[in-house]
């Protein structure tokens, strides 16, 4: 019997305004637990939200990239539920009308629907000390803002899946909404999945898988809980409902908790919370500070720049990359030049992604043009750039400084093959007696005693006419 | 009128909570008032603050944050509860001169008309011991008749401040909902919440208003062409003093029916609870207030009857299958009833109703019936539905003797015209119990 897989994803991802979504606490990853805590975001006896418009902006910014319809009026609602990490017993989130509804993200082949994105605040930790059998909560995360998006269960595969997320996370990321690290949790996944057998338009029971902590966790929960729920229909049994938990060391998906189709969250609108207005003027606005988006970019580079598939798909991975790009192809009027360059010499040195920041982005490009205009040779522009990478320094400066630039003049480079000649007489003498082969080994002798710094061409040049007529002219 | 020093009111008033004590209007009285009565009373003399309020001691609601004090809401929860924060209305009134010395006896979580509900047990009536002053700002209203304080502030959900006023006869102002911030507040229908202030004489609660309010004060109301006013049918003697009083500033007198008056107390319990269920799951046990070993545990025991009565009802309107059976129908009432006052509005400059149909009742009385003391509230829930302002004056006395009140309600944002109404009343009245 054959199987269909029906995924559908639930994605939240925290966005990367400088305070929380209702009070002026900082938002910000990794400092000491309730430190970056106020009356508001501990949920203390009177205070009160006061809604964060940025947060707002960067969701309908997320809305309109990912091609959905905001609503013109949207409402925060109240989520009622007792956890430790909940200050306030309830959650502020939106049910009845979400930021943004509709929406699609491509795929390649096929296009993800997306069902409705909307705004919420984040809870705090729980920190458990098993040792000593107690819990502690850190609330510095509670009020963090977040966006919710929920896709159609257009998903038939883990590596679709995969796809979604990582078109997602790009677009996220260049528009500047969130820095979606999955690692860290500033992008964290749901997999609700079911799956039928092939043919039927019926959904089957789904669970929710949690604790995803990577896309590859992703494509292999999908795997194991696709399998899993097959045998359990083809040995007659059931699949419950429920959410289960991602076993990163065993693989396996685990059961924690059965879920309720109704669960008792008596959502109601906040009457903290003005109701969000947007007009047409102002989605003009937020749209007109819109980049391009990295899906529209990578067409761009392959259209028109003529780039691979493979080098463009790369290039619009992180905004940082796609920006380099455009400067140094600016620079270099070379299109394939630049991005050769990003993918080999640049990657390999910048692995760290931290490093980034520091990076002048007009060096390489300035550094291929003193390459390709043959001031210096393609070895030599290596090595400056790991002095680029090393001590950020100024390509054609460097090169200045410290008299790297192309040996060209025929004289110099007729007296280092005159000395090579003279050093391998061999070599020499078998050439003359017709093997050709070791021209190449006196060519590379020549490069050698010129340290790499002389014209190749040049070499060639003033080598092949020694050989052949025994005399530089 | 500042020839007494801040610092001897401050003490004056200090003394009088110790010697009515008896009356269970004060929970906490607040430390180092007397200092900041003599900082207050340099800030005076350096004249960098005035106005007939500068240097004069106020009583706060136990729902009202103050900074190092506890702030306990007449509850057991928060019994311990010291606020590490003022409430915006405390930093104004603080900023403008006022002393804040006290933190008074209120219904818990300002759920009940007779402040009687709170853990510190009932507030007495200054006019009568064994009646009740009125709920749930009745330690607000009682300190205010006796005198430890000319002014107190409370909050008004669904009568709070208007009725602890009325029965002890005294004028209250519930301001339009909004216009005072409820920062600091703590909340309990937060659509409806409102911090209002109670006083014996309407230009000190007019002078207050205006340094609680958000916005400053908008132009003199215009009063030249007379107002209008609509009478709540069914009340007619009840007004002859009030009108008579202030026929000069009436352009015009009609009785009115109010055809949704009938659905104001079920859709603002409803409401009202629905809210408070969500408002109050807070107090878990966690983070501050009442410990235990359990969320359940606190809750069971840090909640009296009446507060766990509308944390069900709350929960219960806004389950599944019933959400829009009642809470969503009580909103769409609740327009409704909105839509008639501001319908109303177009006629008519204001609307006078009565504040209870009773004066103060005895202690014990309305405990063993929830249902009948929500049915009291049905003249004053009215503002709190629409958010209208409303001032509560005192006006005739009923069979027991206890004074009675008369709301004065108005559009949006007109306090003014309630207040130079109340002020007009007040300057004519020939006498009246202080």
């Amino acid at each position: 019997m054959n199987y269909e897989t029906v995924i559908g994803l639930e994605v939240h991802v925290e966005l990367l305004t400088d305070s929380k979504l209702f009070c002026s606490c900082p938002n910000s990853f990794g400092k000491i637990p309730n430190s970056l805590t106020c009356p508001i975001c501990m949920g203390l006896p009177g205070a009160l939200p006061s809604l964060n418009r940025r947060a707002v902006e960067y969701a309908i910014r997320t809305g309109l990239a990912l091609g959905g319809t905001i609503n013109p009026i949207s409402i925060m609602d109240r989520k009622n539920y007792f956890y430790p990490d909940l200050p306030k017993s309830y959650q502020i989130s939106q049910l009845y009308f979400p930021i943004c509804l509709g929406g699609a993200v491509d795929i390649g082949e096929k296009s993800i629907r997306i069902h409705e994105l909307h705004l919420e605040e984040d809870a705090g930790k729980l920190i458990h000390d098993d040792s000593a059998g107690r819990t502690f909560v850190d609330y510095n995360r509670c009020g963090v803002p977040l966006i919710e998006i929920v896709t159609e269960p257009d998903i038939r595969s883990g590596d679709e899946a995969v796809r979604f997320l990582d078109n997602l996370r790009r677009t996220l990321k260049f528009i500047g909404v969130s820095d979606c690290k999955i690692e860290e949790g500033s992008m964290r996944v749901d997999v609700n999945l079911s799956v039928r057998k092939l043919g039927s338009d019926k959904l089957g029971t789904r669970t929710e898988m949690k604790n995803l902590s990577s896309f590859k966790a992703v494509s292999k929960a999908v795997e194991y809980e696709s399998a899993r729920q097959q045998t359990l229909i083809e040995n007659g049994e059931i699949v419950v409902m429920e959410t289960r938990r991602w076993d990163e060391n065993k693989c396996v998906t685990i059961g924690m908790r059965p879920k309720e189709e109704a669960y008792q969250y008596k959502y109601f609108p906040d009457p903290d919370i003005e109701p969000i207005v947007t007009n047409e003027a102002y989605l003009t606005e937020v749209r007109s500070d819109m980049c391009e988006l990295p899906s529209v970019l990578k067409r761009k580079m392959i259209e028109e720049d003529g780039l691979p598939e493979y080098d463009s798909d790369i290039l619009t991975s992180e905004p940082f990359l796609a920006e380099l790009y455009k400067v140094t192809r600016d620079i270099t009027e070379s299109a394939k030049d630049s991005s050769n360059w990003i993918l080999t010499e640049f990657l390999k040195l910048w692995c760290n992604e931290s490093d980034w920041n520091s990076m002048r982005k007009e060096s390489l490009g300035e550094l291929i043009v003193l390459v390709n205009s043959g001031k210096i040779s393609r070895q030599t522009g290596k090595e400056v750039l790991v002095r680029i990478y090393e001590d950020k320094v100024i390509p054609a400066e460097y090169v200045e400084e410290n008299k790297l630039a192309m040996i060209t003049d025929a004289e110099i480079i007729g007296k280092a093959v005159q000395n090579v000649i003279e050093q391998n007489p061999r070599s020499y003498a078998e050439y003359m007696e017709g093997n050709k082969k070791n021209f190449g080994f006196l060519m590379g002798q020549t490069v050698r005693a010129l340290e790499n710094r002389g014209d190749p061409s040049v070499i060639r040049e003033v080598l092949s006419s020694y050989l052949d007529r025994g005399t530089f002219e | 009128m500042n020839s007494i020093s801040s610092e001897d009111r401050v003490i004056r008033a200090i003394a009088d909570i110790d010697r009515y004590s008896d009356y269970n209007a004060v929970t906490s009285v607040f430390s180092d008032v007397e200092e900041r009565a003599r900082e207050v009373d340099c800030r005076i003399k350096a004249g960098i603050i005035k106005g007939r309020l500068a240097g004069m001691p106020i009583v706060i609601k136990d729902n009202i944050c103050v900074k190092g004090e506890i702030t306990s809401a007449g509850s057991a929860i928060l019994k311990n509860f010291v606020s590490p924060y003022n409430a915006t209305v405390i930093d104004r009134i603080i900023e403008a001169g006022l002393i804040p010395v006290a933190h008074t006896n209120m219904d818990e979580f300002a759920m009940g008309s007779t402040s009687e509900t709170s853990c510190y047990g009932p507030v007495h009536n200054p006019l009568d011991f064994n009646r009740s002053a009125g709920g749930s700002s009745g330690g607000s209203a009682a300190c205010v008749k006796l005198g430890i304080t000319p002014l107190a502030l409370g909050s008004d959900t669904g009568g709070s401040v208007r009725l602890p006023a009325s029965y002890c006869g005294l004028y209250g102002l519930k301001p339009t909902y909004g216009s005072v911030s409820r920062y600091g507040l703590i909340a309990y229908c937060s659509s409806m919440d409102q911090i209002g202030i109670i006083g014996s004489d309407v230009r000190d609660i007019s002078e207050l208003f205006e340094i609680i309010a958000e916005q400053k004060k908008q132009e003199v109301y215009s009063i030249s062409g007379g107002v209008r006013v609509a009478a709540l049918a069914g009340f007619d003697k009840r007004y002859d003093e009030f009108l008579s009083l202030i026929a000069p500033m009436v352009a015009s007198t009609e009785t009115v029916e109010l055809q949704t008056l009938k659905y104001a107390v079920p859709s603002y319990y409803v409401i009202a609870t629905a809210e408070a269920s969500s408002n109050l799951a807070r107090y878990d046990g966690i983070r501050y207030g009442l410990k235990g070993n359990s969320t359940e545990q606190v809750r069971t025991e840090g909640f009296g009857t009446e507060v766990k009565r509308r944390i069900m009802l709350g929960n219960f309107v806004l389950s599944h299958g019933y959400y829009d059976r009642y809470y969503q129908k009580a909103c769409n009432v609740r327009r409704i009833i909105k839509d008639e006052i501001t319908k109303l509005f177009e006629k008519y400059d204001v609307l006078i109703l009565p504040t209870s149909s009773e004066g103060a009742p005895l202690l014990g009385d309305s405990l063993d019936n929830p249902l009948e003391m929500y049915k009291s509230d049905v003249y004053t829930v009215l503002a709190n539905l629409t958010g209208c302002p409303c001032i509560t004056i005192p006006c005739g006395k009923d069979k027991n003797g206890m004074p009675l009140g008369l709301q004065i309600m108005g559009r949006h944002n007109e306090e003014n015209l309630l207040l130079a109404l109340a002020e007009c009343y007040q300057s004519r009245r020939a006498s009246y119990e202080l």
